[in-house]
């Protein structure tokens, strides 16, 4: 699965991880994590991440 | 310095670092600032606080005001320790179990730089704190400069205390703008090429934001240097100028050199830019220092970076410098790179391939000169600059 990393703060989004904090549970896609997902450290939205290369 | 008044029932209570140079690598030339404001209303909120070597000039401030222990609410408006250092004495001073309001980052962030259990207030976005006829409103600034900032804004005085955006590093007994005039303007554009140029995207989102909110401001407050009384729109619309990164006609060529091959180099490239009419300059990276360096790129079109070949290497002060430049991620320039080596010539391309992680337009595969430049090797370097010259004036 993709990692996505947060092109503001560089956190990287693992889906193996999720982010139990938000109530993402571990194994959800990046593309599958809710529109109003944000960034659990810079409150960056999902159109601020790009594809780990 | 003693406290200010900068406007009915609000002071200016910070303190001034006439002495600090070197603020985390960049170069503070003029000193600086910790700025923090108190309002005095029914009820009394004190926002930020110092570095922590500065607590009692800040505590003996608020004391000339009023009895500490009457200030009701401490808003943390941003963790760095330039603001919160003072966190532990003002908190003893005014009283434990007071209210401290910062954003939710800045709850998780003040806890990882403080034991103390305080009377934590983490605010919504947009959340309002009411101290009688004044009213606090809370808006989410995250990573402007870091995750926890967020701005606090006096709605009925509009009066936005806008912690690190729009500060300067500036120490001097002027409390504002049209005290100092367009000299500060210089430390403002430093300030912003150093500390806010990498999150440029978010400040423009910020400005609509604020635009639809429909947010008049008749004074910006920063944390660091002059408050922007007069004309206030002037450092938004200068920072909505330098985050656009458009890039005037103008082009800067950084180096460093070993027996002055590189320099000749940078002088005859500089030089042929400029007869084409478009502004340059060569700046030698070891008489300049890295936080100037990346202020004169700001607003330039083209980055034009020199480079020895040292040990199969890059010149380690050039490496230092794109380490620095990378970081802050300038954005529509033109690049190109330079040197002269000896036998084997790296240099240019580790400078390339350091272009090309910063997404900057590579306009040359670059022009490496063996030894000491001849005149062969003086005409390629103008007709370099010529070329550089061009794609800054399309």
């Amino acid at each position: 699965m993709d990692k996505y990393v947060c092109t503001l703060c560089g956190y990287v989004y693992d889906p193996a991880k999720g982010d139990p904090d938000n109530g993402i549970d571990p194994g959800t896609k990046f593309k599958d994590l809710p529109d109003d997902w944000q960034c659990p450290i810079c409150g960056a939205s999902k159109d601020d991440f790009e594809k780990q290369a | 310095m003693r406290p200010t008044k900068i406007a009915e029932g609000i002071y200016s209570v910070g303190v001034i670092d006439w002495n600090i140079r070197d603020f985390h690598g960049y170069s503070t030339d003029r000193g600086s600032s910790y700025n923090a404001f108190l309002i005095i209303d029914e009820k009394i909120a004190l926002i930020d606080t110092v570095k922590k070597e500065f607590a009692d000039q800040l505590i003996k401030n608020i004391c000339d005001i009023i009895d500490p222990k009457k200030i009701d609410y401490l808003i943390s408006n941003h963790t760095e320790m330039d603001h919160s250092g003072s966190l532990p004495p003002v908190m003893r001073a005014i009283g434990e179990n007071k209210p401290l309001y910062c954003s939710k980052m800045g709850l998780k962030n003040i806890q990882r730089h403080f034991p103390q259990k305080w009377n934590f207030h983490a605010v919504e976005n947009g959340e309002e704190l009411c101290l009688g006829n004044k009213t606090l409103q809370f808006i989410e600034t995250k990573m402007l400069h870091w995750p926890d900032s967020m701005f606090s804004y006096l709605k009925e005085d509009k009066i936005l205390f806008s912690s690190d955006a729009f500060g300067q590093h500036y120490a001097g007994y002027e409390i504002f703008n049209d005290q100092v005039g367009e000299a500060i303007m210089p430390h403002a554009k430093k300030y912003f090429a150093n500390i806010l140029l990498l999150y440029a995207p978010r400040i423009l989102k910020l400005v609509d934001q604020i635009a639809e909110l429909g947010l008049k401001f008749e004074m910006i407050c920063p944390d660091h240097g002059v408050l922007w009384r007069n004309n206030p729109s002037e450092i938004i619309d200068a920072y909505v100028k330098w985050s656009r990164q458009e890039g005037e006609k103008k082009a800067v060529v950084v180096y460093d050199t070993m027996w002055h091959s590189t320099e000749t180099m940078a002088e005859a490239i500089s030089s042929s830019i400029a007869e084409e009419g478009v502004a340059a300059c060569p700046i030698n990276i070891r008489n300049s220092h890295r936080s100037d360096i990346v202020t004169a790129v700001l607003d330039a079109k083209a980055v034009i970076v020199g480079s020895p070949t040292l040990n199969n290497g890059l010149f380690p002060t050039v490496s230092d410098f794109l380490t620095y430049m990378k970081g802050l991620k300038p954005q529509n320039k033109i690049a190109a790179a330079f040197g002269s080596y000896g036998w084997s010539g790296e240099a240019v391309d580790l400078i390339n391939k350091e272009f090309e992680s910063m997404k900057l337009e590579i306009l040359d595969p670059g022009l490496k000169i063996q030894y000491v430049p001849d005149n062969e090797a003086m005409d390629a370097c103008f007709q370099f600059g010529k070329k550089i010259a061009k794609a800054v004036s399309r």
